[in-house]
């Protein structure tokens, strides 16, 4: 037999191929890992809808109930805080909820199914911290010409009472409407029979 | 040599390794006191890491059991307030140090050529450290637990197109909930230590490899004796080692008296808010990070963006990384360089110091405004630091220690 003579080519292309396989196997192997991070499936069954009784509810007054673990804001306006919505929309980003996936669209200027209640998620679109409910007409520290709304302790954002961002702040967008129905006296949060 | 040290040292380099890296290793013989933070820094760690260990035993990482197991290892365990006050009072000390340490890079060009990777290295465990920091404080699942997890996990949802899938991912869940805390548990008591062991190693080989620096910045590896060992040098081990050991001991005693009479440090190392149990419905009047993380929270609050933010508080860290090339200075010491360099500094530790003060208070408008401007000059130094460095006029430093 002759001596061996090592053909680099042939080995280059063999290297090249092992290599190619074992990378291509790393993401078959990486799939389980990064798979068990998302949320399990009793994560995801959780999140059945809540009902409020707002006729307990007065003029001015927000309640704050839970749903999916997460604050939601119920908030009754008063007459006359409906009726000046329209002039804090020069400190608005997005007076109109364009930015945003706005599901009561053009019903009321509360945001929501009811033309006296606002519905909001009270998390901040900021960092996720819960705005706290400033109804006061008055000079706030983040504010000197403040006329009621939601201000974030966190990062100072502040939206209106309706939910709507104001310019210049951390937050993005206005406060998410969670979908809801109304039944009478009865709200319920986290379920809209008419769009599901 | 007897016999059995013999079959050992056979099998294993001990003698080598010990002279390599002690009893040999040359250090340069005049250095002060700015060089004690590296040597404390690796005491921290053995404590965090055995005090570590034995609060993994009671706690539970569930959500129901965190923060409840919490309040028993304070309580019902023997000495159980003991480990868990080492172990808050060691994750600020660490912090402390290491901040030290970085300084004394900034101020006598530790990061120079050929000194880069340590450098590198040194900011990568850094940036461990702080994930390390935030998993830690999440697991008592307090209030201030919980809603720092729920501001630093939705600065994930600030990038652009796949942020909010990735928020859900780094959760587990669609909020923050006993999956989360689990995760958490298991990378900060196994995977980023891991991790942190694996770089603190490297870190040292590196620094052996090219040798200490001195205050003077200049290369002790010009003066040779006839052996090859710089003149300006001493062994490792005894001297560095046993000078280390008074350092150790002034570190120690503070350590001791922070644990044993003011292990809350007035809020600042656990936080009021963190002795109430996590509840998902409230943030707490006012958020505050734990101190070493304010400066870049404060950077964070100062930008009117969310993505913007989160650039400038990553950029913040990430442009330390590059310090080694920006500086351009024929000297490595602010001993030796010129005015510029001077002002410079002192304007960046000032508005680095400030910053810290203004994450750790609540927002007005006269604040956001101061941390607009600190912000500024902290990316400033940064950014002009190739210029300023190589216009100023040094000072020629001396040839010998």
């Amino acid at each position: 037999m002759s001596e061996t003579v090592v053909n680099d080519n042939r080995r280059k292309v063999l290297i090249g191929m092992t290599a190619a396989l074992g990378a291509a196997g790393v993401p078959f192997a990486a799939t389980p890992f990064i798979a068990a991070w998302n949320p399990s499936a009793k994560a995801k069954a959780l999140g059945a809808a809540v009902k409020v009784d707002i006729s307990k509810i007065e003029e001015g007054q927000i309640v704050q109930v839970a749903w999916r673990k997460q604050p939601v804001f119920v908030l009754r306006h008063t007459k006359s805080s409906i009726s000046n919505l329209s002039s804090v929309e020069t400190k608005l980003a997005d007076p109109n909820s364009l930015a945003i996936d706005e599901p009561y669209r053009d019903l009321y200027p509360t945001r929501s199914k009811s033309n006296e209640f606002s519905i909001l998620a009270g998390v901040c679109t900021h960092l996720g911290c819960s705005p706290k409910y400033h109804p006061e007409v008055e000079p706030k520290p983040w504010d000197a010409t403040w006329t009621g709304g939601f201000f974030c302790p966190c990062h100072g954002s502040m939206f209106d009472i309706v939910g709507r961002v104001f310019k210049g702040v951390p937050a993005p967008t206005n406060l998410k409407v969670p979908p809801h129905n109304f039944q009478g006296s009865i709200l319920t949060i986290g379920e809209d029979k008419e769009i599901s | 040599m007897n016999t059995v040290f013999k079959w050992f040292n056979d099998r294993l380099p001990i003698v080598n390794t010990f002279e390599r890296h002690l009893s040999k290793h040359p250090v340069p013989k005049k250095v002060n006191f700015w060089y004690l933070f590296g040597a404390l820094a690796s005491v921290v760690l053995v404590i965090q890491i055995i005090s570590g260990i034995w609060l993994m035993m009671p706690y539970q990482n569930t959500e129901e059991g965190a923060f409840s197991s919490i309040e028993f290892i304070m309580r019902d365990v023997d000495y159980g307030w003991v480990i868990r006050y080492m172990h808050t009072t060691g994750a600020s000390m660490f912090f402390a140090v290491v901040y030290l340490h970085m300084f004394r890079g900034l101020l006598y060009g530790s990061y120079k050529k050929p000194r880069e990777l340590v450098w590198i290295f040194g900011m990568t465990i850094y940036l461990v450290m702080m994930a390390e920091g935030f998993l830690g404080y999440v697991l008592p699942y307090g209030q201030m637990s919980y809603w720092g997890a729920q501001v630093i996990i939705s600065l994930f949802g600030a990038i652009p197109y796949i942020g909010e899938s990735l928020e859900v991912w780094v959760r587990g869940d669609y909020y923050i909930s006993g999956s989360t805390v689990s995760r958490f548990f298991a990378l900060h008591v196994v995977a980023l230590p891991l991790m942190l062991i694996a770089l603190v190693f490297m870190h040292l080989v590196a620094l052996h490899e090219v040798g200490a620096g001195n205050p003077e910045g200049i290369d002790i590896e010009e003066h040779l004796d006839e052996d090859g060992v710089p003149l300006d040098s001493v062994p490792f081990f005894p001297y560095k080692v046993l000078n280390a050991l008074v350092g150790i001991g002034v570190f120690m005693t503070v350590f001791s008296i922070i644990m044993f009479f003011f292990p809350e440090a007035g809020g600042y190392f656990i936080e009021k808010a963190n002795f109430e149990e996590a509840n998902p419905l409230s943030t707490p009047e006012h958020i505050a990070p734990v101190w070493y993380y304010s400066p870049y929270y404060a950077m964070l609050r100062a930008v009117p963006d969310k993505l913007g933010g989160l650039i400038v508080m990553a950029g913040a860290i990430a442009i330390l990384f590059v310090v080694p090339w920006l500086d351009r200075s024929k000297v490595n010491s602010i001993r030796y360089k010129g005015i510029f360099s001077k002002i410079a500094i002192s304007l960046f530790a000032i508005s680095f110091l400030t910053l810290g003060y203004l994450g750790t208070v609540p927002v007005t408008e006269l604040r956001t405004l101061m941390s607009v401007i600190c912000t500024a000059i902290y990316f400033l130094f940064f950014f002009l630091m190739p210029i300023y460095t190589s216009l100023e006029t040094t000072k020629q430093p001396p040839k010998r220690l």
